[in-house]
C-alpha cells in the first residue's frame, strides 16, 4: 500500500495511489497536481547519513568513514511532494540529494540487524537539498546547510515495508529538468538500513514517526531558480521539486 | 529503585516539536580554543550561530534521572537558560526577537565529555533522557535574558555558574539569525547554552540547576542498566 496525504479544495485527506494519481478516501480519483501534497509522515526525530555512498565520499574527497556521519534535521525543513524550495540570492552551490528514507514504526532500543528491519513501517523518498556555501567546520554538516526552512522534499508516498521486500537492492535517480544527473543503487550503501537501526538504537530510544535519511551516491549538481528535479527510488516513488529564487 | 526509562519521558513543554541549543555559544570556550579555531578540521572561527538539536527521546522532565552509560564514568552536566517560543517566529530582527518569547525555562544539555567540535555528536548529545526540562516561567520573570545566571549544584556544592554576559551571542541575536533560516512555532524550545567547562557528574550525584526567577531543576545521575533493566 502506498499511501499519502494532500490538501485538496481546503481540506486535509489521507490518500492511497490510484492509476495515474491518487484516490481519495470517499473513491474520487485526482491527478497528482490536483492536490497539494504534504509529506507523507510528519517526522518525529529525523537522522541523516552523510557520506554513506564510497562513491560519493570520494566525490566529496572524503575517506569513507569508518563510523557512520549522523546528523539531525529540525521540523521545519521539510515540504511535500511537487514543494518549491528556495534558493538564497547568495548562495553560489545548491545541490539535491537523492535518499531512501527509512519510517520506523516500533519502539526499537538495542535491536539487532537481524531484527531491525521488522521495526520499519515504510519507506519514502527524500531529496536532502545542501546549500554548500553555508558548510562551516562545527558540527558539520551544520543546520544552516541541512535544515533550512521546507528545503527537504519529503514524499510522495509513505510505502509499507511490506512491499519494499529487499530494501538494499533499490536503483536511486534524479533527473534535472529532464536530463539524468545522478543514479545509484541502496546496495553500495556503506552503512546498510538494518545497520544503521542497529547502531542508533544501541544508544538512544527509536520511536514510531523517527525518519532516517540514508545518504546520496555520487552526481552533484548545482541547482538553480527554475529546475525542475525529480529524486526517485525504484518502488518507492518519484518526488519532484522545483527551485525558487528566495524573496528578500 | 529500578525506574523504566520511557520512550517518552513526560513532556516538560507542551506542544514541544524541537528543542534547538546555542553550541560553542561562550566566549571563553572560544577563547580557549584560540589558535585551534584556525586550524584543521576548523579552519576558521565560526560565522553562523553554531546549533544542536536535542531530539524527542533525549527530553525528560525535572525529577527525572539521568542515565549514565556503563562505559562512561562522569556526564558534563550543560546547566542552561533556555526560552519557549510563543509566537511563529520568521526572520525576525534583534529588535524584536523577544517578543515571540512565550516564556523561560532551565533545563540540563546533558553530554558524553568529548572534545571535537568536528562531527555533529549525536551519541554523545543525543542519548535517551540527556535533557532534563523544567516547567516554563512566564516571560515576565527575566527582566534581561542575558543577565540571569545560571547556577549547576551537585550534592549542593556550586560546581559551575555563568551569567549572559558570556554568551557570545545573547536571546535576541539568536533569534534573530537563527530564524533567518529556521522558522520557530510555538512550543519550540531554544536553549542559550551551557557555561564554558560545564562540571560533571557520576551516577549517584544529585545535579540542581538554577536561574533565579525562572526556577530550578533537580535530577539524579544514575547508570543506564540500572535503569532499562
Amino acid at each position: 500500500m502506498k499511501r499519502g496525504r494532500v490538501l485538496f479544495d481546503g481540506a486535509e485527506y489521507a490518500v492511497t495511489e490510484a492509476e495515474g494519481g491518487l484516490r481519495l478516501p470517499d473513491g474520487r480519483i485526482l491527478g497528482e497536481s490536483a492536490a497539494t501534497w504534504l509529506p507523507p509522515v510528519t517526522p518525529r526525530t529525523t537522522f541523516a547519513v552523510g557520506l554513506n555512498y564510497a562513491d560519493h565520499a570520494k566525490e566529496l574527497a572524503f575517506k569513507p568513514p569508518t563510523e557512520p556521519l549522523v546528523f539531525l534535521k529540525g521540523p521545519n525543513t521539510f515540504t511535500g511532494h511537487r514543494g518549491r524550495v528556495a534558493r538564497p540570492a547568495d548562495v553560489t552551490f545548491m545541490h539535491y540529494e537523492c535518499e531512501l528514507a527509512v519510517v520506523i514504526g516500533r519502539t526499537a532500543r538495542r535491536v539487532k540487524q537481524a531484527d531491525a528491519l521488522g521495526c520499519v513501517a515504510g519507506y519514502t523518498v527524500a531529496n536532502d537539498y545542501a546549500f554548500r556555501d553555508y558548510l562551516e567546520n562545527y558540527y558539520r554538516p551544520n543546520l544552516r546547510v541541512k535544515s533550512r526552512d521546507r528545503a527537504t522534499p519529503l514524499g510522495p508516498w509513505l510505502v509499507d515495508a511490506a512491499d519494499v521486500p529487499d530494501p538494499m537492492n533499490l536503483a536511486l535517480r534524479t533527473t534535472v529538468n529532464g536530463k539524468e544527473t545522478q543514479t545509484g543503487s541502496t546496495r553500495d550503501m556503506i552503512f546498510g538500513v538494518a545497520w544503521l537501526i542497529e547502531y542508533l538504537s544501541g544508544f538512544m530510544t527509536l520511536s514510531p514517526g523517527d525518519v532516517i535519511l540514508t545518504g546520496t551516491p555520487v552526481g552533484l549538481a548545482d541547482t538553480r531558480p527554475g529546475d525542475a528535479v525529480i529524486t526517485e527510488v525504484e518502488g518507492v516513488g518519484r518526488l519532484s521539486s522545483t527551485i525558487v529564487a528566495e524573496e528578500a | 529503585m529500578t525506574r523504566i526509562l520511557a520512550a517518552n519521558p513526560r513532556p516538560a513543554i507542551p506542544a514541544t516539536r524541537a528543542v534547538y541549543v546555542a553550541a560553542l555559544n561562550r566566549s571563553a570556550t572560544l577563547d580557549a580554543l584560540g589558535e585551534a579555531l584556525t586550524r584543521d578540521p576548523y579552519r576558521a572561527p565560526p560565522r553562523a550561530p553554531v546549533i544542536h538539536l536535542k531530539p524527542a527521546n533525549t527530553w525528560s522532565g525535572a525529577g527525572d534521572p539521568i542515565p549514565c552509560p556503563r562505559e562512561v564514568a562522569a556526564l558534563r552536566m550543560g546547566g542552561t537558560l533556555g526560552l519557549v517560543i510563543g509566537r511563529t517566529a520568521s526572520r525576525v530582527s534583534e529588535a524584536n526577537a523577544l517578543d515571540h518569547v512565550g516564556g523561560w525555562l532551565v533545563a540540563n544539555d546533558v553530554s558524553v565529555p568529548y572534545e571535537s567540535h568536528y562531527r555533529p555528536a549525536i551519541r554523545q548529545r543525543c542519548r535517551d533522557g540527556f535533557c532534563p526540562i523544567g516547567a516554563v516561567a512566564p516571560v515576565a520573570a527575566l527582566g534581561n535574558p542575558d543577565l540571569a545566571e545560571v547556577v549547576i549544584r551537585v550534592n549542593g556544592q556550586v560546581r559551575g555558574r555563568a551569567d549572559g554576559s558570556g554568551l557570545v551571542r545573547g536571546a535576541a541575536r539568536l533569534l534573530a539569525d537563527i530564524s533567518a533560516f529556521i522558522t520557530f512555532e510555538p512550543g519550540d524550545v531554544l536553549l542559550l547554552g551551557e557555561p564554558h567547562e560545564a562540571p560533571v557528574a557520576s551516577p549517584g550525584d544529585l545535579v540542581r540547576i538554577t536561574v533565579e526567577g525562572v526556577g530550578s531543576i533537580e535530577n539524579l545521575v544514575q547508570w543506564e542498566a540500572l535503569m532499562t533493566g
